[in-house]
């Protein structure tokens, strides 16, 4: 989907500053954010990428608003939601209770968690057939614009790059984010020139970015 | 100018985030003692000092260098780091001609094991918006001035693939120990966006 994550060379943020000692959460919550993030997938019964897929869901105020560790409590609400382990609003209904509010809470939904099992643990397969594409080889990334979840971005989508590496097979976040099929595929480094992606005007240098063997086409 | 309201009720993020762990506990999903760990263990033992051994380790050992080169998941592997956000690790070696910085644009991917949870400012829209456009301006903005014959390379990981740079060692710093030069190396150079300072 093209939304407020897909941030690779959008304009108008200002500088980046790095803050000296900075602890690694800053406040309590984020620690139990991320502590709740990393529990998402097994209670939820979902993955990796679904997860990745519900930050990016999260409404672009929100995404913004909330910061990094605001996404990741934002996404885990998002996918017990989504299967049936906490109702709609749940968690606001008690974040109003905690408050002082009377609210009723809504009651528990039957859980129905996605119909998914992972042939295997993490990301990385073995893949039988050997990779369409070899080191040196040109090739066009795909103009990509599906509404699910992808890790084509858009500045380097209908674009001409180089395989740089072949990395070890992954399974396809675009499927896998849906529990559709885990559609293991060969994942290659691909070297942009920086002209080719941001005009005759650029700095010049070389992005190169990971891209599964979905998002790319051959050169005829 | 048309003000942007919050499109639902949004209460703040710590307020949220206590509602979510009574809901989860009164639910018996969450066991507190492994919250707790999972806290303790990023806040303690997986951080930028895993990733420093690997790199004062390359710069002393010249057989281990290269392991790191060839297979970056099985040489940190060998100093016992690996775990989530780790499965597969490529080392990219930082030289007075090439440079390399890491980014994701998509999200925060950052290799955990070495380097412990992303900080503040590689989370950052503008880092992530503007690094693959305007490197080197950016680097400049950032503290790091890079000589225009230096060839940038800028790595979006956008996949599983996790990357660790392996910056250049200071000047200076040949009578240094292991130990020693491991206190050197800091987070922003093993992400590319600094170099080691010599001590």
């Amino acid at each position: 989907m093209d939304g407020i994550h897909d941030m690779g060379g959008t304009q108008g943020w200002g500088t980046v500053t790095i803050p000296p000692d900075e602890p690694v959460f800053a406040e309590p919550w984020e620690a139990k954010a991320f502590a709740f993030g990393a529990l998402s997938a097994r209670l939820s019964g979902q993955n990796l990428d679904a997860m990745r897929h519900a930050i990016d869901r999260q409404h672009p105020y929100d995404y913004l608003a909330d910061g990094y560790y605001g996404r990741w409590l934002g996404c885990v609400e998002t996918m017990l939601v989504d299967s049936g382990v906490l109702a709609p609003g749940a968690v606001v209904a008690r974040a109003r209770t905690l408050r002082g509010e009377e609210v009723t809470e809504p009651a528990d939904p039957t859980p129905h968690k996605p119909d998914y099992q992972p042939t295997a643990g993490g990301s990385l397969r073995q893949v039988d057939t050997p990779p369409r594409f070899a080191v040196g080889d040109r090739v066009r990334t795909r103009h990509y614009a599906h509404a699910g979840h992808t890790r084509l971005p858009r500045y380097t989508r209908d674009h001409v790059g180089t395989v740089a590496a072949i990395h070890p097979a992954q399974v396809l976040p675009d499927t896998h984010a849906h529990f559709v099929a885990e559609n293991a595929q060969h994942v290659y480094a691909v070297a942009f020139d920086s002209t080719e992606l941001w005009g005759d005007g650029a700095e010049p240098f070389t992005l190169t970015i990971d891209l599964y063997d979905d998002y790319l086409e051959p050169i005829a | 100018m048309t003000a942007v309201p919050r499109p639902h009720d949004h209460p703040d993020a710590a307020l949220r985030t206590e509602a979510l762990e009574a809901l989860l506990l009164e639910r018996q999903l969450i066991d507190p003692k492994v919250v707790d760990g999972l806290i303790s263990r990023y806040e303690h033992d997986v951080g930028p000092m895993n990733g420093a051994r690997v790199i004062a380790k390359a710069w002393t050992d010249a057989d281990y260098r290269r392991r790191l080169l060839e297979d970056g998941t099985a040489a940190i592997g060998e100093l016992g780091y690996s775990g989530p956000q780790g499965e597969h690790i490529e080392v990219l070696e930082n030289t007075g001609a090439v440079h390399n910085v890491v980014v994701c644009t998509l999200c925060s991917c950052y290799p955990w094991p070495v380097l412990g949870l992303p900080p503040s400012w590689y989370k950052d829209p503008a880092y992530r918006a503007r690094i693959v456009r305007e490197p080197r301006r950016l680097l400049a903005e950032m503290g790091l001035v890079l000589d225009d014959d230096v060839a940038i390379r800028v790595w979006d990981s956008s996949s599983e693939v996790r990357y660790l740079v392996l910056p250049e060692r200071p000047e200076g710093t040949s009578d240094l120990s292991e130990e020693d030069l491991a206190a050197l190396v800091t987070r922003d150079a093993m992400v590319g966006v600094a170099r080691v300072a010599p001590p």
